[in-house]
């Protein structure tokens, strides 16, 4: 198989989302440029920050159009954390545009919440998606987070958790899934999870 | 049922704390079935296993040598263990923060540069955003016998000369340069105003408690919890796992802390992580289990 691509935009460190994927035994690229995506077999769209930088870099060198057009064209997709949040239609933070790609807004967390949502939580599974394979419902993964995901549609909900209020932590339909959590931080089931996008998303495409 | 029911389902994290030194560890003792105690990534391994939560990487070389040397420590440790990683000791700028994220770290955490030059912190956070930067805060309680600081320690305009100096209400004072040199400010008001900068989340020592065993300043983790509204880590004074309960305890008495961090009581064998957490559990804390 092609090694998978993992989009760099310049938010945030990368080194660990590689790190995770080979321990996997899955090589695993970086591509600054939107044309590598054209070919990539798999997609990791991971993301730190602030939304309306990363929004910024996307839109100015064509790779937000880039993201789109792979997941339309049913290239395997893997968000994480903003990697997440700038595949919704729009954020509160510094109320920005965003790609769209699923319906609904990024809201901010209740003030009266310490913000960021940082540390282990759990995320209890809603449905059967197969990135959950052999993950026990209630596991906990590592987040670090202010906004988060409110898709429109609930149909979009693969997982979520509660902090103050109970959210989106993992979005999923066909060939994307996103996790607002960061597996490469989450230990043994974050890397469960990612070893299970390659086996279930991946692999069957590929061959 | 309050509002923030949810709210305890954020669990409460134990976080070991390593102190490095020409890519060694130092304060290990000898771990059954490590090859190498003194070996930064073994150990990172070891706690990792053990269910800690997030690992703190202390820097405790001054020499610019031994900060070439911490960078490939974290590469290293990064590429081997995937739980989230803080690195602080010697940060003094943007510069600094971006080579230690770039190399694997999560969070960077900055104490005397960002007392020295406000200004770099809220350069790196800017820059960087909130979430991986770590104001670390060593406080110690005033009216001991010590030197007052001295007044040129601080920049003639800098915010430590007016509203957050020591005032008559005061209780603890922020000290740096590795807790030997008083400022004369006020440690719970300089958290607030680092927050203001951009950090995401306190460290906080307590020098008055630090390497005495015998529990944590609830006082001063509570009045700092209370007074921010990112998480605090509590350090300084862990012997035992109920202290540990304590701090992060959010009930009266205890120091709201979201975080516990310690380096002795688990260096040195008298608890394992897992020990340390199977009791907090036990107390009714939200706590990840240790999985092995």
């Amino acid at each position: 198989m092609e090694p998978i691509v993992i989009i760099d935009y310049g938010a945030g460190n990368l080194r660990s989302v590689q790190k995770a994927f080979e321990r996997l035994g899955h090589r695993a690229v970086f591509a600054s440029d939107p044309a590598a995506l054209a070919d990539a077999p798999a997609i990791v769209f991971p993301g730190q920050g602030a939304s309306p930088p990363a929004m910024a870099a996307l839109e100015r060198d064509g790779m937000g159009d880039a993201v789109r057009a792979a997941i339309a064209a049913g290239t395997p997709f893997f968000g994480v954390c903003l990697g997440l949040q700038v595949l919704l239609e729009r954020s509160e933070e510094g109320d920005t545009a965003c790609l769209g790609v699923i319906p609904g807004t990024v809201k901010r967390f209740d003030g009266r919440l310490k913000v960021p949502h940082m540390g282990w939580n759990a995320v209890e599974p809603r449905g059967e998606h197969p990135v959950f394979d052999g993950v026990p419902p209630g596991s906990y993964f590592y987040f670090v987070h202010s906004y988060y995901a409110a898709p429109s549609d609930e149909a979009w909900v693969a997982g979520t958790t509660t902090y103050g209020t109970e959210f989106a932590s993992v979005v999923a339909r066909g060939n994307l899934v996103a996790t607002q959590f960061h597996p490469e931080k989450s230990g043994e089931v974050g890397l469960r999870l990612y070893d299970n996008f390659v086996k279930h998303l991946v692999r069957p495409r590929a061959t | 049922m309050p509002w923030y029911a949810g709210y305890a389902m954020l669990t409460k994290r134990i976080i070991p704390c390593l102190d490095v030194t020409g890519g060694r560890v130092v304060k290990g003792r000898s771990f059954v079935g490590l090859r190498d105690a003194g070996d930064p990534v073994e150990l990172a391994a070891f706690y990792d296993r053990a269910g800690a939560d997030e690992l703190v990487f202390l820097d405790i070389t001054a020499s610019s040598d031994g900060r070439d040397t911490m960078i490939d420590v974290v590469k290293r440790v990064s590429e081997q263990v995937f739980i989230p990683l803080t690195v602080g000791g010697g940060v003094r700028s943007a510069a600094d923060v971006r080579r230690l994220l770039q190399a694997g770290a999560d969070k960077v955490a900055m104490n005397t540069a960002a007392v020295l030059d406000p200004a770099a912190f809220a350069e790196a956070a800017e820059a960087f955003g909130n979430q991986c930067m770590v104001i670390a805060i060593d406080a110690r309680r005033v009216g001991h016998d010590g030197p007052a600081a001295d007044p040129g320690l601080l920049a003639d305009d800098h915010p430590g000369r007016r509203g957050l100096a020591l005032g008559p209400d005061s209780r603890w004072e922020v000290y740096v340069h590795g807790g030997r040199t008083p400022t004369g400010i006020d440690a719970v008001k300089w958290a607030e105003y680092a927050v203001g900068l951009g950090a995401g989340e306190v460290l906080l020592t307590s020098m008055d408690r630090d390497g005495h065993l015998d529990g944590y300043d609830l006082e001063l983790t509570r009045a700092v919890a209370d007074a921010v509204p990112v998480p605090v880590i509590a350090s300084g004074g862990a012997g035992n796992p109920s202290h540990m309960a304590e701090a992060v305890s959010d009930g009266p008495g205890g120091g709201g802390a979201d975080a516990a961090l310690a380096a002795s009581i688990f260096h040195y064998g008298e608890f394992t992580v897992a020990e340390a957490k199977r009791q907090m559990a036990a107390a009714g804390l939200p706590i990840r289990e240790a999985t092995s």
